[in-house]
């Protein structure tokens, strides 16, 4: 039987603020248990919420990112429920009317475009932390857990999919694609170590071809790209494997353990919480009208995705090399800053910098783009030396190596034509250098001409080689093909 | 001097002429809650804070700094968190609670500080007891015992500021905080011969008050005449940052009208109420309204006509409902605000326990009362899975008639007039077996609170055992200086609020 896979995903972005959605305490990562939570966040009688403007503004800007509805009064609601890391027995949340309302997101699986169909996204508090180490004791000596409430609080951005990706990769793709975004958008600082964007996974399968959805299973607190991937490829084959049997999927709440790669049950669907939401009556409807949503509006970022779409128009760049450069924005300004000196006709020969020696480098040396040293200016007359003919492809990718290595050794950073000059890596387009070069490869490899006069064309490439090799990679390519064609016929 | 029969007006003009001290106030007050202590109206004093704060009473009058009523002392209802005093809302779960905050209450009426530079610089007396998180209607509720009736102790004070009724009826305090949810200031003040108001929703702060239901809780004074009382709720209100529900700041003094006539122009001096609509809802009138107090509410109304108003009988006609309405609504609420009396953080927690579902159990049986427990299990059922449609949505789309009918009413009427409770305070233990018949005698004050309407209580005639009644006057929103100038005008005609009991006199 053939299986098709619905995944839906459900996000917690935490947005980006410097105090807690609904009191003043810090959201700052890291400090001493505790040390960040106030009379409002520990739920000390009498206390109240009061909600944070820049949360609403940045559920505002992911709504407006996504293209979404902007809910006119979104209402909070209380998710009832006792747990000792959630300090008033409810979490406050956004129930029937959230905040943003439908919406899309462009995902690159493959070479395909595709778009994920939003829901909704609603703001929330995170909860505390429940700390299960030794050596904490109770009132009465027993063994006991921490309860660090820092965390508690904390503003969150839920982002629900439909259940419309169809494989892990695609699930994956999304994921990737919201995460850029968020970041991009400067909603979310994206760190997903810190817990700062972790995915909920609903997965089903059912017969190819057939309507109803299966029995889902939620894959809790997924924290990596590799974690989502990985435990949505195992629940699918439990499920399909459970149902070959002549099993049924039970729905329920599962958690995935990296360490074996497999999930497990964590409670099922008859042990949830009956939640009894209801509008919580201390904050007032979210008012958002068309004044702060331009106000917003004028303060957003142009998307990744016209990015693309204005760059592979515009410049006749692919899907590939745009999703390359708008994987986030310092590396999509360090595109656009090249692109200003060297001029709309090197648009590819830039792309193909950016995404790859420039991003290698900086990934294998672990620098962030914001923080690179090489800038625009250092980069672009490799690409203006490459288009004038002064150097090949292939020494200009050696003087980015020549200026990495000074940039690492903290030297100073010379300009391309310094290191042309001082290595001599001027290109050879005199055609009596070049053919004397030639001929001396021609000598020495007799047998790969006579192999192209017998009809190989691979040989020809092979002398090409030599003689780039002989010429130590300045020769001219191009006039190499010319004249080693002429003396070949 | 008997400083105890002082409304608090006078007593600032005694405090300003330098005819006594704040010290001196406090003193007199503290040594007879000491003797007083039989009418169980405190919970928590403290003398040697009350005196300090009087001591900066002093100073800040001396140096000219006093404003209107720096130097009184005042009673604060144990709902609102004071830094000093234990603060417990009457709940054995929060027996020994120390708040690290006061409440913005308590912190407008009180001392100015570097955290609250514009505190009226009142005098704290202490806690007043009340029903268990503001859940009674007689404050046989408390887990520290039911506050006794300073008219007769066999009776109850009312709830749930029953304390701060009885310590200002009792001479206990010269004017006291409360809060009203469904009729906590206005029905204890009836019970015990005050004056009472609950303002309209979001005029006080409710940042520091414990609570009980949000969307329906509000503070206001309880005092012996309408005068004290706008003098206090113009010092208790402010808009607040810190409560979202909070009005934005009118910076009102609700005592402007008090002595003016209800028209601009008007200088007939006998009848300043000319032009006053007074409506009289015929469902406040109809069965279940006893005699004494239906003959007592009737006259009152023919005085306010006698002072120049016209009567006009208006129609309420979901009144009934209210009372379901409100006892779905207030559990489904209090079961929500409740749940952070967990035993993890603070206040009681069970002695032992197997593991943390028993802990919760335990703890939260054992720090709740009979009455409490039963609010948070009605809430958490009506909020259910299945079972919210059909109670909680339905009463919100209730309540929203209830608050129609009061616009359709004020569209022919200025103020409504009507009993504040069906009969005057019962004898202790009369009606605690049968909480129904509780919920039922607060009737005609429920409907206020669901429509966030300004309403108070106001004396106006004794039954035939020398039990105090009282009318409620209700207004449309907004109109609290209105309601304390119609109360004022009608107390000037009138001496009910001024009659003390025989033990305390």
């Amino acid at each position: 039987m053939q299986w098709e896979v619905v995944i839906g995903l459900e996000t917690h972005a935490q947005l980006q603020t410097n105090s807690k959605i609904f009191s003043g305490a810090s959201t700052r990562f890291g400090a001493q248990p505790n040390t960040q939570a106030c009379a409002v966040d520990l739920a000390l009688p009498g206390v109240l919420p009061v909600l944070n403007r820049q949360a609403v503004e940045h559920a505002i800007c992911f709504g407006l990112a996504v293209g979404a509805q902007i809910s006119p009064a979104s209402i909070f609601a209380r998710k009832n429920y006792f747990y000792p890391d959630l300090p008033k027995g409810y979490q406050i949340s956004q129930m029937e009317i959230p905040v943003v309302v439908g919406g899309q997101l462009e995902i690159l699986v493959g070479d395909e475009v595709k778009f994920v169909q939003l829901t909704r996204a609603h703001m929330e508090e995170d909860a505390g932390k429940s700390v299960h180490e030794e050596g904490f004791i109770g009132p009465h000596g027993e063994a006991s857990s921490g309860i660090d409430l820092n965390r508690a609080g904390t503003p969150l951005l839920e982002i629900v999919t439909e259940p419309v990706m169809r494989s892990a990769a695609e699930a994956v793709a999304y994921a990737k694609a919201l995460h850029t975004l968020v970041v991009w958008l400067g909603v979310c600082d994206g760190n997903m170590q810190e817990g700062s964007f972790r995915c909920d996974a609903n997965v089903s399968v059912r017969p190819l071809g057939q309507k109803e959805f299966g029995t889902r299973c939620e894959i809790k607190n997924l924290n990596s790209f590799r974690f989502l991937e990985e435990a949505i490829q195992y629940e699918v084959r439990r499920q399909i494997e459970l149902i070959e049997d002549g099993g049924t999927v039970v729905q329920e709440t599962r958690l995935y353990d990296p360490d074996r790669g497999e999930t497990r049950s964590m409670r099922s669907k008859e042990d949830a919480n009956d939640y009894r939401y209801f509008p919580d009556p201390d904050l007032l409807p979210v008012v958002i009208d068309d004044a702060w949503i331009s106000a917003v509006r004028s303060k957003m970022p142009t998307l990744p995705a016209q990015l693309r779409e204005q760059w592979q128009s515009e410049y006749g760049l692919s899907a590939y090399d745009t999703q390359l450069l708008t994987q986030d924005r310092d590396t999509a300004r360090v595109f656009e800053d090249l692109l200003a000196i060297v001029g709309k006709p090197l648009a590819k020969a830039a792309a193909n910098l950016i995404a790859g020696e420039f991003a290698s480098a900086l990934n294998r040396a672990g620098i962030a783009t914001a923080d690179a040293p090489l800038k625009a200016e250092h980069l672009a007359p490799l690409l203006t030396r490459v288009a004038d003919g002064t150097i090949s492809n292939k020494i200009a990718k050696d003087i980015f190596a020549i200026l990495w290595e000074e940039v690492v050794a903290g030297k100073a950073i010379s300009t391309v034509d310094e290191i042309i000059d001082a290595k001599g890596l001027k290109q050879i387009s005199d055609s009596g250098a070049l053919e004397a070069i030639i001929d001396q490869v021609l000598a020495a490899n007799q047998k790969s001409v006579e192999e192209f006069r017998a009809g190989k064309e691979k040989a020809f490439n092979a002398l090409v080689g030599q003689i780039m090799k002989a010429s130590q990679g300045k020769a001219n390519p191009g006039q190499v093909n010319e004249l080693l064609r002429k003396k070949l016929s | 001097m008997s400083w105890h029969n002082t409304p608090i007006a006078l007593m600032a003009k005694a405090l300003a002429a330098k005819q006594v001290s704040s010290t001196e106030l406090t003193q007199y007050f503290l040594d007879r809650i000491e003797a007083g202590k039989h009418w169980n109206a405190y919970l928590d004093v403290s003398a040697h804070l009350s005196l300090e704060q009087a001591n900066k009473a002093d100073q800040l009058i001396s140096s000219g700094k006093a404003r209107k009523l720096t130097g009184i002392p005042v009673a604060h209802k144990d709902v609102f968190v004071t830094r000093g005093w234990k603060s417990t809302a009457a709940s054995k779960i929060l027996a020994e609670y120390q708040s690290p905050f006061d409440a913005t209450v308590v912190a407008n009426l009180g001392i100015p500080s570097k955290e609250n530079p514009s505190g009226a610089g009142m005098v704290c007396l202490g806690k007043t007891n009340m029903d268990e998180f503001a859940m009674g209607s007689s404050n046989e509720n408390s887990a520290f015992g039911p506050v006794l009736n300073p008219w007769n102790a066999a009776h109850v004070a009312g709830g749930s500021s029953g304390g701060s009724a009885a310590a200002v009826a009792a001479g206990l305090a010269p004017i006291a905080t409360g809060t009203d949810t469904g009729g906590s200031i206005r029905q204890p003040a009836a019970f015990c011969g005050l004056t009472g108001i609950k303002p309209t929703y979001g005029r006080v702060s409710r940042h520091g008050m414990i609570a009980y239901a949000s969307s329906l809780d509000q503070a206001g004074p309880m005092g012996k005449t309408a005068e004290d009382c706008a003098l206090l709720l113009s010092a208790m209100s402010s808009h607040d940052p810190r409560d979202s529900t909070s009005l934005a700041d009118s910076g009102e003094d609700y005592g402007r009208y008090l002595n003016q006539a209800w028209q601009e122009g008007n200088s007939t001096a006998n009848k300043p109420l000319a032009g006053l609509r007074v409506g009289l809802p015929k469902e406040f009138f109809a069965e279940g309204l006893s005699a004494d107090v239906a003959k007592s509410v009737n006259e009152a109304a023919k005085t306010l006509e006698n002072l120049g108003a016209k009567l006009v009988e208006v129609t309420l006609p979901k009144t009934k409902l209210s009372i379901p309405v409100y006892y779905v609504l207030a559990p489904a609420e209090a079961s929500s605000n409740l749940s952070r009396f967990d035993g993890v953080r603070y206040g009681h927690r069970a002695s032992e326990y197997k593991d943390l579902g028993d802990m919760y159990q335990k703890s939260r049986t054992e720090g709740f009362g009979a009455e409490v427990r039963r609010r948070i299990l009605i809430g958490t059922y009506v909020l259910c899975h299945g079972y919210y449609d059909a109670y909680y949505l339905q009463a919100q789309k209730i309540r929203r008639i209830i608050a129609a009918d009061f616009q359709a009413a004020f569209k022919d009427c200025d103020v409504i007039l009507g009993p504040v409770a069906p009969d005057v305070a019962w004898r202790l233990g009369e009606k605690s077996k049968d909480p129904v018949q509780m919920y039922l005698e607060d009737i005609y004050t429920l409907s206020t609170n669901l429509a966030g309407l300004p309403a108070m209580s106001t004396p106006c005639g004794f039954n035939g055992n020398n039990l105090p009644i009282g009318m409620q006057l209700i207004g449309n929103y907004f109109s609290e200086a209105r309601l304390l100038q119609v109360a004022h005008q009608y107390q000037q005609a009138t001496d009910w609020h001024l009659r003390q009991a025989s033990e305390v006199a």
